[in-house]
């Protein structure tokens, strides 16, 4: 895949080993500006490594990587002027106010937002005032949110920035991701909640191992030819359910109900259910590694 | 270079308000100097050799506590807590950061030094410091020396949670050894070998020279280049094993 003009990230031939241990192992992906791109995969998979060598924190061992044109390990200032990061696990001044950290860090940038709007943007409106050390841990995640978008940055990485959410603070998180989308930002968000890759990224890359298993579109990942397979469920004269899963439901639909119109009967609860990231996902990961 | 002096400005003007926030860091690095100050003063009410010993001696505490003690602390917590990592992802040049966190310090040091200058005056007999320029370089020179040190040391330390352990067997026993609290000079041999070879001793004879003896800089030159010689095995070690983040233990 090319991007036009030019992708905001390119990884090819990724590697980095932690001693002994590969921790990431050849990883190639692409993730054009304006775009969510999520990466998904169990704990341990390499996502925190592979996300960190394109902060620039980490060295890589081997491979090529460009964030907005920048060679990342170069730690140029002007490329971290137009990044911003929600890393997996930060803490901050115990005794900073929420408003004095979100100005204080906008100040680091040439051109930041508007400081109570990324207050109210982040969900922390009336806690303007309050110590860090005092928030609860959903509202200090949503700090490391507002501090990560303060400087109004082009590229934003998000390690699993919902993490520790209730359901409404999610929805709001997407909500604000989405308006990122809408100004033309782009994102790279790790996250182990499959309803949140399905509902913001644009693409997905599965990753377990240290290595990318599937690519592409969270819908198309379900679709036809895809790892996963429909479910057709429907219950049985007895009321008990039966489960079938298929590549070809339409084969499949037809001889079962076929068979049930010649008995003179009705397939009760009748579904049929296109594989979802949920189970693309599981049916990827849940395999044991090949040879390991 | 504009830019990194206002940011650097803006995060002293940060860290100093966070520091008088936080009530167990302004006693322990503010207080507690003061206190023993007033303590042995009160002691020693009267007996003015002692006191001539005792001034300089806490003021060369005061530099190691508020540089030494305070960096190594701070630079494990923040390190521990992310929030050097967290620095490390903005466009805040590391310079610039560095610079609030020691000016930070810094300021703390000068405080107490004006403190304990006008409190040798006022209440202990020592009077006015006799050489305030020898007074500026001992001070500034101490503060290069601990601070670095400091920071060096706290690569050293495993977690915050152990700070305190690592961090008070070396400056107890240093303070004690050092001519705090006594005249060094009477300490048994050995202890004053110990003693001669760290800087906190040298520093405190540079003090003494400047806010009581009214010994010329020349006199002390050779406790200066003890100083030196430490100042910069703190910078190199300092800017060596610098980390933003805690390694995996
Ligand atoms: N600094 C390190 N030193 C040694 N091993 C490391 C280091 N960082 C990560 N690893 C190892 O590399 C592998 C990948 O870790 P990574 O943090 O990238 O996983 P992840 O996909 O982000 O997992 P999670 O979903 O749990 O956050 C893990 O096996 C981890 O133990
Ligand atoms: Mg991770």
């Amino acid at each position: 895949m090319r991007c036009v003009p030019e992708c905001a990230i390119e990884v090819h031939g990724l590697r980095k080993s932690y001693g002994e241990f590969e921790a990431v192992r050849g990883i190639d992906f692409e993730v054009r500006r304006g775009e969510v791109f999520g990466l998904l995969g169990p704990n341990g998979a390499g996502k925190t490594t592979t996300v960190e060598i394109l902060e620039g924190y980490r060295a890589r061992s081997e491979g090529t990587v460009s964030v907005l044109g920048f060679d990342p390990g170069g730690r140029s200032r002007a490329l971290r002027a137009r990044v911003g990061i929600v890393l997996q696990s930060t803490g901050l001044y115990r005794h900073i106010r929420v408003r004095e950290a979100v100005a204080h860090f906008g100040a680091m940038y040439p051109h930041p937002r508007d400081v109570d709007e990324v207050v109210e943007l982040t969900g922390l409106a009336g806690k303007e005032d309050a110590l860090a050390r005092t928030l609860s841990g959903g509202q200090l995640r949503r700090l490391d949110l507002a501090l990560a978008l303060v400087g109004d940055p082009e590229l934003i990485f998000l390690d699993e920035p919902t993490t520790g959410f209730d359901p409404a603070a999610r929805r709001n998180a997407w909500d604000t991701i989405r308006s990122l989308k809408q100004l033309g930002k782009t994102v790279l968000l790790t996250t182990h909640y499959l309803d949140e890759a399905q509902a913001l990224a644009d693409r997905v890359a599965i990753i377990k191992d240290g290595r990318i298993l599937i690519e592409g579109a969270p819908q198309e990942l379900g679709a036809d030819g895809g790892p996963a397979r429909y479910r057709v469920a429907y219950r049985n004269g007895d009321g008990s359910v039966n489960e079938r899963q298929t590549d070809d439901p339409t084969t499949l639909l037809h001889e079962l109900t076929g068979a049930a119109l010649a008995r003179g009967e009705r397939l009760e609860g009748l579904s049929v259910t296109r594989p979802t990231l949920e189970d693309v996902y599981l049916e990827l990961t849940s395999k044991e590694p090949a040879g390991g | 270079m504009a830019d990194t002096a206002a940011m650097a400005w803006r995060q002293y003007r940060l860290e100093r308000k966070l520091f008088w926030r936080n009530p167990s860091a302004a006693f322990f690095n503010f207080l507690l100097p003061l206190l023993f100050l007033a303590f042995f003063g009160a002691i020693l009410h009267g007996n003015q050799h002692d006191l001539n010993v005792i001034v300089p001696g806490i003021a060369g505490m005061s530099v190691m506590s508020t540089t030494f003690t305070a960096l190594a602390f701070n630079m494990t917590f923040l390190r521990e807590q992310g929030v050097l990592k967290r620095i490390r992802g903005t466009p805040m040049p590391g310079i610039s950061y560095l610079a609030g966190i020691a000016g930070n310090a810094i300021t703390n040091t000068a405080l107490q030094i004006a403190i304990i200058t006008v409190a040798g005056r006022l209440f202990f007999g020592t009077g006015w410091p006799r050489d305030w320029g020898e007074l500026l370089l001992f001070v500034a020179a101490g503060v290069v020396c601990f601070a670095s040190l400091g920071v060096a040391f706290s690569h050293a330390i495993p977690n915050f949670d152990s700070a305190p352990a690592y961090v008070n067997a070396v400056f107890l026993p240093v303070i004690f050894i050092s001519g705090v609290f006594y005249d060094a000079a009477r300490a048994p041999g050995f202890i004053k070998g110990i003693a001669q070879a760290l800087p906190l001793k040298h520093l405190i004879d540079g003090l003494s020279g400047a806010m009581v003896k009214g010994t010329s800089i020349a006199t002390n030159v050779s406790a200066l280049g003890v100083i030196a010689a430490w100042a910069v095995l703190g910078v190199a070690l300092a800017v060596r094993g610098f980390s933003w983040e805690q390694r995996r233990s």
